[in-house]
């Protein structure tokens, strides 16, 4: 559109090459097309480059080296737990999978306390409880304002530090179920057996179930305005239901319970245990979660959730104080005025920058390979990455990994946002 | 006006190709070329393991991995501060190394065949020829490698050590829990709380972390040497000459020891009627030439660094905190009943 406003000084006279640069549209397509050849040459220069130079250092490239079994143990994690990680036996794609099981065990995890905890403390700094309000200040400010590589360094050390030691049992729960220790936290590991199934068939039918009655019962209030407990009833079914099942076909799955041996203790094949062996044996029943686990799930989750508490007041702020006046005039209490007027309102304006909090987190995480946890920064563009050296292949599977996290959540956020977003009547 | 756009653009996509071949010369081979440019050698090191490479209270690097940085500055350019230094962790060396990052690593880092074949890299020799061992708290009473069944073992990631020790748990049948960090500091941080009861990597490795714990007498180093670990000067494939220079500069170390030339006596060694110290020292022949640098490149690097043997008791001797005694140890000279030997300057 602007080019045609610029008067065409030569005309058509001029005939030929010269018309045809001093016509603006062709001038313009002259130089387009330049930079586009500047570009993709920049592009095919690059790529020139990294081949002849990997060829010069006699690197290897391509894809192969998935299937190359690995020769180092990995941290015992959900990954390892999930997918084959025996040195020798596992491949570099098991590698891989057991590094993108692990970031995104403590990015869910994560995202979760950060939530709950954000939206706590957010409304804290709201309260008109002065220690409540104080309280929330002060950890906002001291927390969004340290480096986050301090804070999981800091809270490893002083988790390490706190725990009793391996050849103790710690700090225990429910008999045994529950143990914790330098070495993590024991817990009972479910055991299942056949007839699983139907439990867990009840249990998506009993989810079905409570819908069907929330639906229902939203149906007649809106018709009868006369309201029904369909959360509570909602929750009774769904545990209800798959328990019965879970009597009715013979308990198909127990708990084996975390073992914990002394020194001298005699084991089920005779050996008795030496003392470097002494401690909780895994391999004998329940589960640990490490230590490192533990710190980079706290220190992440304390870190976002103040900024997801600011994120929570901004959003309570923006909602019209007309709004709250009139669910006090309507005799809500302030539990109701705050879940039913405030809070959807206010989520409007939580949820975008809510969705790079998430972001954030998940991006975060890498910062595992500090303190040990084998994330797929630490395990497979780290470890792995030394024992193949294949830097660029490797580096592009990881940035796809964080990429398509990246774009799910945002995906499901917004998918979220649309649904919250003001239905206009 | 409408020729001249035209041409400058023209000649912005020509800048562009010129410049794309010239990088990837400078790039692929000319390594000196481009380190005598910068008027220094950008060497990596470790991030601070006493005796190889570790910043002192002043601030200077120190180690005989350093030293061996000073060198190759030594026989470039005549002086042994011409070199800058990167701190690199065993995760990031390579990489940085591949990328032009650094110009040659000099980070305890152990010769292997993938290394020297699958990874694109050159060893140039070894300046300290090493094994993986195991440090237990001394209140454990464990006397031996074997009775570690069911142990938890600190290292770091992205080193032989790992390696090492998942095969030699494997082989002797026994389970383990392997932790791995990124920083040497992290793994003897955690090591000490009582996270691990074992501490692994290289011998002399062990002997440098250990002056880092709260009590480094309350500690057992275990008997057991579970790996060969040679530790060299690395560089990229694919330049020849750059290669010659960083080998030579050891070589002319380690020569030098065995001729009896030291940085103290260099300067009147210059005058000796020896044909072989003259060919070291440059007074005869064209050595330093025909690596592309001043025939005083060796010369240069016993006066303003000292020999292998002077670097090896400054840094990791027995009279310094790490007390690596070298008589009778594999890292004495050949003639001494060691491994180290160096081929001949002639
Ligand atoms: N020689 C082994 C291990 C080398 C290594 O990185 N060892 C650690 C522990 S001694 C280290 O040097 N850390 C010092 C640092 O990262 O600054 C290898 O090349 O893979």
């Amino acid at each position: 559109m602007a080019y045609n406003t610029e008067p065409d000084r030569h005309g058509g006279d001029d005939g030929g090459l010269a018309a045809l640069i001093y016509n603006p549209r062709a001038r313009g397509l002259l130089f387009q097309t330049i930079l586009l050849l500047a570009v993709i040459g920049f592009f095919a220069w690059i790529l020139d480059n990294t081949i002849s130079n990997l060829a010069a250092q006699n690197k290897k490239s391509g894809f192969g080296f998935l299937e190359e079994s690995s020769g180092f143990q990995i941290l015992t994690t959900l990954g390892t737990y999930l997918i084959e990680s025996r040195p020798g036996v596992a491949t570099y794609f098991d590698i891989f999978w057991i590094g993108v099981v692990n970031t995104l065990a403590v990015a869910v995890v994560g995202i979760i306390l950060a939530t709950i905890l954000g939206f706590m403390i957010g409304i804290f700094r709201l309260s008109s409880n002065i220690i409540l309000r104080g309280f929330a200040t002060v950890y906002v400010e001291l927390l969004r304002n340290i480096p986050l590589l301090l804070q999981i360094l800091f809270f490893y050390i002083v988790v390490l530090r706190i725990l009793p030691g391996k050849r103790e049992p710690g700090y225990t729960l429910f008999n045994g179920a529950f143990g914790l220790n330098i070495e993590g936290l024991f817990a009972p590991y479910p055991v299942v057996r056949e007839g699983i199934g139907m439990v867990l068939m009840a249990f998506i039918g009993a989810l079905f179930l409570a819908w069907a009655v929330a639906w229902i019962a939203k149906k007649r209030q809106e018709a009868t305005g006369r309201q029904f407990p369909s959360f509570w009833v909602g929750l009774a079914l769904i545990i209800a239901i798959p328990f019965t099942v879970f009597t009715m076909v013979g308990e198909p799955m127990n708990l084996e319970y975390p073992r914990f041996l002394s020194a001298g203790d005699e084991l089920p094949d005779g050996r008795t245990v030496s003392r470097i062996k002494a401690g909780y044996d895994i391999e004998l029943g329940g589960m640990v979660i490490v230590p490192e686990f533990l710190a980079l799930l706290l220190a992440l989750s304390l870190y976002t959730a103040s900024f997801i508490a600011e994120i929570v007041r901004a959003g309570i702020l923006a909602v019209a104080g007309g709004q709250t006046e009139a669910a006090k005039a309507l005799g809500m209490s302030n539990g109701q005025n705050l879940r039913l007027v405030v809070i959807p309102q206010a989520l409007r304006v939580i949820i975008p920058p809510l969705t790079s909090q998430y972001l954030n987190l998940t991006k975060n995480s890498s910062l595992a390979v500090a303190i040990a946890y084998p994330d797929i920064v630490s395990v497979f563009a780290g470890t792995a990455l030394n024992q193949v050296g294949q830097e660029i292949e490797m580096i592009f599977m990881m940035m796809m990994v964080y990429l398509v996290i990246s774009l799910v959540t945002s995906a499901f956020m917004n998918w979220f946002n649309d649904r919250m977003r003001l239905v206009e009547r | 006006m409408k020729l001249r756009s035209a041409m400058g653009a023209l000649t912005a996509l020509g800048m562009v190709m010129t410049a794309s071949t010239a990088f990837a010369d400078a790039h692929s081979s000319g390594t000196l070329n481009s380190v005598a440019g910068n008027g220094s050698v950008q060497c990596g090191v470790s991030q601070g393991l006493p005796g190889f490479s570790n910043k002192d209270d002043a601030g200077n690097w120190t180690g005989i991995d350093v030293d061996f940085c000073r060198a190759i500055a030594a026989a470039v350019f005549g002086d042994a501060n011409s070199v800058k230094f990167t701190p690199l962790s065993a995760k990031e060396r390579f990489t940085a190394l591949s990328s032009g990052e650094v110009d040659v690593l000099s980070r305890n880092t152990t010769w292997t065949m993938t290394r020297d074949t699958q990874l694109g890299l050159n060893f140039a020799g070894v300046n300290y020829y090493d094994g993986q061992g195991m440090m237990v708290p001394s209140s454990l009473g464990v006397s031996a490698a074997t009775e570690l069944d069911g142990a938890s073992i600190c290292t770091n990631t992205g080193t032989t050590t790992e390696l090492n020790i998942t095969d030699f748990f494997r082989s002797n049948n026994m389970s383990f829990e392997l932790v791995a960090f990124e920083k040497a500091d992290e793994v003897v941080a955690a090591y000490d709380s009582g996270r691990c009861d074992v501490y692994t990597t290289d011998k002399s490795g062990i002997a440098a972390q250990r002056l880092k714990l709260t009590d480094p007498n309350a500690h057992t180093i275990l008997p057991e040497t579970i790996s060969k670990e040679p530790l060299g000067p690395v560089v990229r494939q694919g330049d020849d000459q750059w290669f010659n220079v960083v080998r030579w500069t050891l070589n002319c170390m380690i020569n030098a020891e065995e001729m009896g030339v030291t940085s103290k006596n260099v300067t009147s060694m210059l005058n000796s009627d020896n044909p072989g110290i003259k060919r070291l020292l440059g007074t005869e022949g064209t050595f330093g030439e025909n690596l592309g640098i001043s025939n005083g490149w060796c010369a240069n690097i016993i006066e303003q660094v000292g020999n292998y043997g002077e670097t090896y008791e400054a840094n990791v001797g027995a009279d310094t905190p790490l007390k690596l005694a070298r008589d009778g140890s594999v890292n004495a000279l050949w003639t001494q009943g060691g491994l180290m030997y160096a081929p001949p300057i002639r």
